[in-house]
């Protein structure tokens, strides 16, 4: 019987090295360790000894069953791991194939740059005041010390709907209307669409969108005014960005001033986009007019204030390089997809 | 304005290279728009004079000619009909650029020549710089000029500069502004004019004409000097190319005289024939009833009773400050002229220019009002050069009709309070410095100033600040940002974070968003099927439109989706999502402003794109909006859309006084397009879209949220499926579901929906997937059966289903 249980040690090691498959090594296992298994038979022909002899081969058994059990763990583990690595092999990708396109929506340019002007003036304590679109005459022009047959008017190219009512030619309105409501201090912008009688071409649209920005407080100076468009430039064009003031004239400020920032394209040195001036125009700004702030009901001996108004269409063309602005609004998959 | 460089100069020395120059004018307000040297290109041409001219040997056409230029007599062939010998040609000597190349000695047919005769064309002139200029062949002089000369010099070839001057500055559309911008923002001084004028002819200008306003408020002022013995002719070539240059043509002594004040002052003049004149009076007045009047452009004017005119005793003479009329303009044969050199209301000018559709060089500056004590200064400008030119005698003295009213002319210069609003530390010396060199008068005690008449636009502290800023540079301005302020906070309203969400929902699923314009045709109503009495045909009218497809304020923003949509689908594009927020604006009677109206817009076409993906977007909106209580229902009335895949959205808005507080609101459609609808719109088969009320869906929304404890006993799965007609609506299904299995229905979801060969003609199977469970045990098997059973019953009673 010792020789038995040696030979199965023997034989059944041997075999279990030449094991390849799960399937194959659970024959094994009750080829040898199942109630039928040779193993098993063996033991059950323990009774057969002398009583002797049977703690040995009992001890011996034990032995060749731990070997086996040891030896088919260790199998199985062997398996399991070369079947990982095949199957590891087997399922390789092509990684530079595309991936499935998971279709979000864009938002459109315009958005996108007013969300970040927003963002700006928030972080600097400002509100956003909106206001009608159809707005009256008094609030768009006659408020903001522009007369009824002031030679401003023409400049405006205004939509009218009646003698009192036209479409808002800048957003400076929704400010008119603000400072009737509020007391200062008083940080807004006022974003929107407004309109111009112009063509549609490359370079025109009869609708645009602005932002407006109006703040009143004890000693606003117009340092401040260009410390926030400093600010602005930077959060907009980037860190390098450097503001240029021309005095202008606007009947609403004064002194007034038209603000070049030192061009995106080439930084300064000249280029296409700027061309060749280094600078861009971009907006229009100032000091608030005695006359203005009068007019919304705030003494002009105590209080003072800023003003500024951007285009967004026409800073949304230069940030993104968009050469005809008939596409803003044309809506294009293959356009709004690129934001 | 454009402003030749050496007129600036007669007032101004301009030493700076040209680009600090513009770069001074510009940063101190008078913006430099371009800058054209009409020079440009031209060197080594000189002024030749033809001393003899021969017929070339071999060719017809040509001629030899032997040209003094000065230092020397050269040999040139020209082909030129149009010179002769003794005439003064520009000549193009040897190694002379032009525009068009250099020049070389050639020899033409064996014969040599050492430049070439230049046309005007060659010069890269215009014509209107030398109107005397030939049509055809090579510019002669008419004016005597020494052989040799730089035809630069001859020709007066200057650099131009073109101004932007802004509407508050009236005075800086003359080229004497411009110098004293120019000498304050260089910092050197202004050459004042002095004129002189000798009054040869004697007498008193009131025995010639007298002057009368009907209409002081429209022509406060009015002075004019008269002229005899005038010779009408040329004026010199030095005037001319003046004019010329600064964008006028000249026409004669007399006319360029006037435009040249004009120009130089920024008074507008004008000269009568004063024998035309009926009673040799001058009335200033409205027009009359019916009154026309043929102006010196030879058009017919319809006058109306608004605007000024200048009348003689029997009718008018000319449109006050717009243009002169033709029946007392000068001509060849006048002798004696009355100048007019006046002020008129800018306002008025305004209108009557626009009426008339004339703008002219006066009315330009008239319109943004002009200075009324430069009047006699003009004439007396006027009055020198006749005398300089010889163009006449003036007459003595000057007939005045000075009606003016006094207006603020003086003006306290508060050092500090400039400061406090510029944020500068600018000591008052060097403001009073500015204000001087800009012709103010200074009290250094009192700091009063005396504002100079030509600066109306000068009226309050913020006034002068500007002044002392743009010379100071804005830019040398310390820039502060709100220090020592009160911090304020800074914050989107409710309204505004919420459209944010709706916004960003919209892109997570996937629509993308479009900007339409908010006027549009009124045809657009029919593309969409409105009736024709709709009440979205009611729309806002624009009276000034820029055509009929921009002609009313939109009231619906479906047809620009479809049109957007339509658009991407003709350029092949086979899928399109979008979305727009946009407003629509509606008449409200009695109510000078319309309502408007904020829209959310949706359209679709394509992969993916039926009700249900429709449906399911808004569903996934509602959800990012905190609106729970809503419901669709089917909408068959709406034209625009289909009548059996359609529905309607309601959302329940609180409304304070009704019983429990709420109501339910239509906010919104949603569906696929009628077929008309898309046909007519160019839009594919299957296009759906929506439209909601932003400001609806924003009451009913809300940002809070309430934690629910995830479940922590094991769910209870259940599946029913049942056969019900086919009108019997899914959500009355659910509902009916919910209701009968009490609070232990966790979720109830529709999985399947099926008609066919099982299942009898007119019915559909349904089936659901139920979730049971309970928060505070394990449901027991027969808790569960025994909802189910009264789901069925329930079923079975209201909808006679059918358990599959
Ligand atoms: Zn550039």
């Amino acid at each position: 019987m010792k020789q038995q249980l040696e030979s199965i040690r023997k034989e059944a090691l041997n075999k279990l090295v030449t094991i390849t498959d799960i399937g194959e090594l659970d024959d094994f296992r009750v080829a040898y360790l199942g109630k039928k298994g040779e193993l098993t038979r063996i033991l059950k022909g323990m009774g057969a000894l002398p009583p002797e002899e049977r703690p040995l081969v009992g001890q011996l058994a034990n032995e060749v069953r731990n070997a086996l059990e040891a030896g088919i763990a260790e199998a199985k583990n062997r398996l399991v791991r070369a079947a990982r690595e095949e199957r590891i092999r087997r399922e390789t990708l092509d990684v530079t194939m595309p991936g499935r396109a998971k279709k979000l929506g864009r938002k459109h340019p315009i958005t996108i740059v007013l969300d970040e002007i927003k963002d700006i003036f928030l972080g600097m304590g400002y509100e956003i005041a909106e206001g009608p679109e159809i707005e009256l005459d008094y609030y768009n022009f006659e408020a903001l010390n522009i007369p009824k047959n002031h030679p401003a008017r023409d400049t405006q190219d205004t939509f009218y709907i009646t003698e009192e009512a036209l479409l808002r030619t800048h957003t400076s309105p929704v400010q008119a209307r603000y400072m009737k409501e509020h007391k200062p201090p008083i940080r807004i912008i006022c974003p929107g669409r407004v309109y111009r009688s112009d063509a549609v071409d490359a370079t025109h649209s009869p609708i645009f969108h602005q932002v407006e920005g109006l703040v009143i407080d004890k000693g606003i100076t117009m340092g401040d005014l260009i410390g926030t468009l400093q600010v602005f430039a930077k959060g907009v064009f980037g860190e390098d960005t450097r503001i240029r003031l021309r005095p202008h004239h606007f009947n609403f400020t004064e002194p007034s001033a038209e603000v070049d920032v030192s061009c995106w394209g080439c930084g300064g040195t000249g280029c296409r986009i700027c061309k060749g001036e280094g600078w861009v125009e971009i907006l229009g700004a100032g000091m608030v007019h005695p006359n203005v702030l009068r007019e919304g009901g705030v003494d002009p001996d105590v209080y003072s204030g800023f003003a500024f108004g951007l285009g967004i269409d026409r800073i949304a063309m230069g940030k993104f390089g968009i050469d005809d602005m008939r596409l803003l609004f044309e809506n294009d998959i293959r356009f709004l997809r690129q934001f | 304005m454009k402003a030749p460089l050496n007129w600036l100069k007669d007032f101004v020395d301009i030493k700076t290279d040209i680009k600090e120059y513009i770069n001074a004018m510009t940063m101190s307000g008078s913006k430099v728009e371009g800058i054209e040297d009409m020079g440009e290109g031209i060197e080594k041409v000189v002024v030749g004079k033809i001393l003899e001219m021969e017929d070339h040997p071999n060719a017809d056409r040509l001629k030899v000619c032997k040209v003094d230029v000065g230092s020397e007599v050269v040999q040139v062939v020209t082909g030129a009909p149009n010179v002769k010998t003794g005439d003064l040609i520009p000549l193009a000597l040897v190694g002379a650029k032009l525009p068009g190349g250099e020049i070389k000695a050639t020899t033409f047919r064996g014969v040599e020549s050492y430049g070439m005769m230049c046309s005007v064309e060659e010069l890269n002139l215009s014509r209107d710089y030398l109107p005397d200029a030939p049509e055809d062949g090579v510019y002669v002089f008419s004016e005597e000029i020494k052989p040799g000369t730089d035809v630069k010099e001859a020709l007066d070839l200057d650099k131009v500069i073109e101004f932007e001057i802004t509407s508050n500055r009236p005075d800086c559309l003359s080229i004497y502004g411009l110098a004293r911008e120019s000498a304050v923002a260089l910092g050197v001084p202004l050459k004042k004019l002095e004129i002189r004028v000798k009054e040869e002819a004697g007498g008193s200008a009131s025995d010639y004409a007298s002057i009368e306003i009907e209409n002081p408020g429209l022509c406060p002022r009015y002075s004019a000097r008269i002229v005899t013995d005038v010779k009408i002719g040329p004026s010199p070539y030095w005037m001319q190319h003046r004019l010329a240059a600064a964008g006028m043509r000249p026409i004669n002594n007399i006319v360029d005289i006037t435009n040249y004040v004009m120009l130089e002052l920024g008074q507008p003049m004008h000269a009568f024939d004063l024998s035309k004149i009926a009673g040799s009076k001058i009335i200033v007045r409205t027009a009359r009833e019916g009154e026309v009047l043929i102006t010196l452009d030879g058009q017919e004017r319809k006058l109306d009773t608004d605007m000024l005119v200048i009348a003689d005793s029997e009718r008018p003479v000319g449109v006050a400050g717009v243009m002169g009329g033709e029946n007392s303009g000068i001509t060849d044969e006048t002798r004696t002229l009355l100048l007019e050199s006046a002020n008129f209301n800018g306002t008025s000018i305004r209108i009557t220019s626009k009426k008339l559709g004339i703008r002219s060089e006066a009315s330009i500056r008239f319109e943004k009002g002009l200075d009324p004590e430069i009047t006699v200064k003009a004439l007396d400008r006027c009055a020198e050069l006749i005398e300089l030119l010889g163009a006449g005698k003036v007459v003595c003295g000057i007939v005045d009709c000075n009606m003016t009213r006094k207006r603020q002319d003086t003006i306290k210069l508060d050092a500090d309070r400039v400061n406090a609003l510029l944020g500068t530390d600018i000591p008052a010396e060097k403001m009073v410095d500015i204000f001087r060199a800009l012709e103010f008068e200074v009290d250094p005690v009192t700091m009063m100033m005396k504002i100079p008449s030509f600066r109306s636009d000068i009226e309050n502290v913020a006034d002068l600040a500007e002044e002392v800023a743009r010379f100071h540079d804005y830019n040398n301005i310390k820039p502060s940002l709100l220090s020592g302020k009160e911090s304020m906070r800074g914050r989107k309203s409710c309204k505004q974070r919420m459209e944010d969400v709706i916004r960003n929902t919209m892109c997570a699923c996937g629509m993308n968003e479009a900007y339409t314009f908010s006027f549009t045709s009124p045809k657009v109503f029919d593309s969409i099927n409105l009736s024709q009495d709709h009440p979205l045909r009611n729309a806002v009218v624009i009276s000034n439109p820029l055509g009929e497809d921009y002609s009313i304020m939109r009231t619906t923003t479906l047809p620009d989706m479809l049109r957007v949509l339509a658009t991407n689908h003709s350029r092949k594009i086979e899928t399109a999502r979008l979305f727009e927020l946009s407003y629509v604006y509606h008449p409200v009677d009695g109510q000078d402003l319309p309502e408007e109206k904020k829209l959310l817009t949706l359209g679709m076409y394509g992969e993916g794109c039926d009700f249900f993906e429709l449906k399911g977007v808004v569903e996934e909106l509602m959800a990012a909006m905190g609106i729970a209580d809503y419901e669709f229902k089917p909408e068959r009335e709406d034209p625009s859309f289909h009548p059996g895949r359609t529905a309607s959205l309601l959302v329940k808005i609180p409304v304070p006084g009704v019983p429990d507080g709420t109501v339910l609101k239509k906010v919104g459609v949603l569906g696929e397009i009628h077929p008309e609808a898309a046909e007519k719109t160019e839009c594919p088969e299957r296009t759906y879209a929506a439209i909601f009320e932003v400001a609806s869906l924003i009451h009913a929304s809300t940002f809070a949220r309430k934690f629910r404890p995830l479940p922590r006993f094991p769910a209870v799965p259940r599946d029913i499926a049942v056969v019900v007609r086919d009108e019997v609506y899914v959500a009355d299904l659910i509902k009916a579901i919910s209701k009968a299995a009490g609070d232990m229905l966790e979720d109830v979801s529709l999985f399947d929906v099926y008609k066919g060969s099982q299942v009898p003609e007119g019915m559909k199977s349904t089936a659901f997937a139920l979730t049971f469970r309970s928060p505070d045990r394990t449901l027991k098997d027969e808790e569960v059966n025994k909802a189910m059973e009264r789901i069925l019953k329930s079923l079975e009673h209201q909808f006679e289903a059918k358990l599959r």
